[in-house]
């Protein structure tokens, strides 16, 4: 049964070839993508003719590779681009979100906590459509009865942005309200006492000790925004994002030059993580 | 105090703008103009006909129900397949491997889901992995296509919410005593005994949270329908994206997505309360 009990001998072996399993479902894709990104064929598929690194460096008139391929590139800088903004704006919100509902008391707290939560139970494709169509009524408002045209309101990177940010913020407020609930208050009432006003018992004290959880917020952020798929779909105008324009490549037959990008994703977003979940261990001490 | 007044307010400000400008009013906007079409003038009027004809053509509701269904049945293979897992790894394994495991368990969740989906798709394709190895091993002579159906379709989606149902289990397992285990085990109970009287009930509150959050994501998953699924099996999102983008119909697919809302909100709704339990709670 568990550690200290006496188990048979039958039951370890299976429940031991169970979890063997398990991680072989779980990291298969992954290792037999990363292994095709270095295959020297054309296509992403046993079997393997030898080593090459062909789909990151090539440039010839047979093969480009990751490092020459413009569309890809280009669409990797938007994805960095949108993750970088969206995740300064989701943890300056996110955190003021987690100071209101920690810290302060008012009217309809509860229900305005409920619509924090509100983005964790409505679908991304829903979250995606509902606000391409309210940009889309604000523009339309602007364009009959002010005659601006606003590229703004229209699908593209700044929509992308905000789609993101509107369900992203929600997982900093988790994240920053949990560290935040483990502080010790009277640290900010003692600073007060001295002659601190809020601001500066916020941005001396406070801050200083959520600096785990802003990072790891911020991290979180930034790796949500640079996968999400579903919201982004419907707000992508001709900036597609990597997710995006991945999916159009997958959708109309793919070339090993795919799994090279996916190889790198999966080292950056490995390393990210684990520097994530050093910070969420640190917090915890 | 004139201070904290101030303070309070430039917490509050940007925090209801963001819910009220990109939460509250793209939806209350996606269900106005799910009440509008056309009608036989091609002027936009207050109309139920979008809903009416979700409910006249049965593809549209069919493949709803499909969506409902199935995203239920990958929630129970979900947990059914987690359990033993969350077990091992908080309670069998070596505590020095446990921490291993976990942080092991969550990496492949960190890359990008279609880099996931897409992994399968080398593997499953017709040309692909393992096709390549059963032709080689001869248990095979021709490759099969073993992407484009349901059972290949429900197997990714359980693979992408594997780590939703897995991360709360873990949890709740790890709050479990293993004193409650060895004082059954002392008196005698079964395996199964103990499993069903002290695991499962004891696991129930992280179970829960993680079917709701599984569920949710499946429902409104549209990467792996459409890509492993292929065109045989419909998925409610893709109806939608059809509206959308390929007929630009934005009113019908505001009511479809109206109603797709409607359905993850009511089930969840449903799922907590017959577990007695609250969103705050299930999230922290």
């Amino acid at each position: 049964m568990i550690r200290t009990l006496p188990r048979s001998k039958k039951y370890n072996i299976s429940l031991k070839m169970y979890i063997i399993l398990f991680y072989v479902f779980l990291f298969a894709p992954l290792v037999i993508t990363c292994i095709l990104a270095f295959n020297n064929s054309d296509f992403p598929s046993l079997p393997w003719k030898g080593f090459t690194l062909d789909w990151f460096f090539a440039n010839n008139e047979h093969r480009v590779g990751l490092f020459h391929d413009v569309n890809n590139l280009r669409s990797i800088w938007i994805s960095i681009k949108t993750a970088f903004i969206v995740s300064i704006l989701s943890l300056i919100v996110g955190t003021m979100g987690a100071f209101l509902f920690e810290q302060e008391e008012f009217k309809f707290k509860q229900a305005l906590y409920f619509l924090t939560l509100a983005p964790l139970v409505i679908p991304g494709v829903i979250l995606g459509i509902s606000i391409l169509l309210a940009s889309n009524s604000v523009g339309a408002f602007l364009e009959e009865h002010l005659g601006i045209d606003t590229p703004l309101f229209a699908p593209g990177f700044w929509l992308v942005v905000l789609g993101q940010f509107s369900f992203i913020t929600t997982f900093v407020v988790l994240v920053v309200s949990a560290r935040l609930k483990k502080f010790d208050r009277t640290l900010e009432e003692a600073a007060l006492n001295l002659g601190a006003n809020r601001f500066e018992v916020i941005w001396h004290i406070t801050l200083r000790y959520l600096k785990p959880a802003l990072l790891g917020g911020g991290s979180v952020a930034f790796l949500m925004s640079f996968e999400n798929f579903n919201t982004t779909l419907f707000l992508v105008g001709s900036e597609p994002t990597l997710p995006i324009n991945l999916y159009l490549q997958v959708r109309d037959g793919s070339t090993p030059v795919i799994n090279a990008i996916s190889f790198l994703m999966i080292v950056f977003t490995s390393t990210l993580a684990l520097i994530n979940l050093y910070f969420s261990n640190k917090k915890d001490e | 105090m004139k201070h904290a007044k101030l303070g309070f307010y430039i917490f509050l400000i940007p925090v209801v703008l963001w819910l009220f400008l990109l939460i509250v009013i793209p939806h209350i906007d996606l269900l106005i103009m799910s009440l509008r079409a056309e009608n036989d003038l091609g002027e936009l009027v207050w109309s139920l006909q979008n809903y009416k004809n979700f409910f006249t053509e049965p593809i549209y509701w069919v493949t709803f129900v499909r969506t409902a269904v199935y995203s239920i049945l990958v929630t129970i293979i979900t947990a059914i397949i987690a359990l033993p897992v969350s077990f091992f790894i908080t309670k069998v394994v070596n505590p020095r491997f446990s921490n291993f495991l976990s942080i092991l368990l969550l990496m492949p969740f960190w890359v990008s889901e279609l880099v996931r989906v897409y992994g399968w798709m080398i593997l499953l394709r017709e040309s692909g992995v393992i096709n390549h190895f059963l032709v080689k091993l001869g248990i095979l002579n021709r490759p099969i296509e073993f992407l484009y159906n349901d059972i290949s379709m429900i197997m990714v989606l359980v693979y992408t919410s594997m780590l939703f149902m897995v991360v709360p289990l873990i949890s709740v397992m790890e709050s479990l005593d293993d004193h409650l285990i060895e004082a059954a085990y002392d008196l005698g109970a079964s395996t199964k005994d103990i499993v069903f009287k002290i695991i499962i009930p004891h696991a129930k509150p992280g179970l829960t949270s993680g079917s709701i959050v599984v569920f949710m994501l499946t429902l409104g998953n549209y990467l792996t329908p459409n890509l492993i699924g292929g065109k045989n099996s419909l998925w409610f999102t893709e109806q939608i994206y059809t509206q959308f983008i390929a007929s630009f119909n934005w009113n019908q697919g505001a009511a479809f997505g109206f109603l797709l809302l409607i359905l993850s909100t009511l089930i969840i709704w449903i799922a907590l309360k017959i577990t007695r339990q609250n969103l705050s709670k299930v999230v922290q």
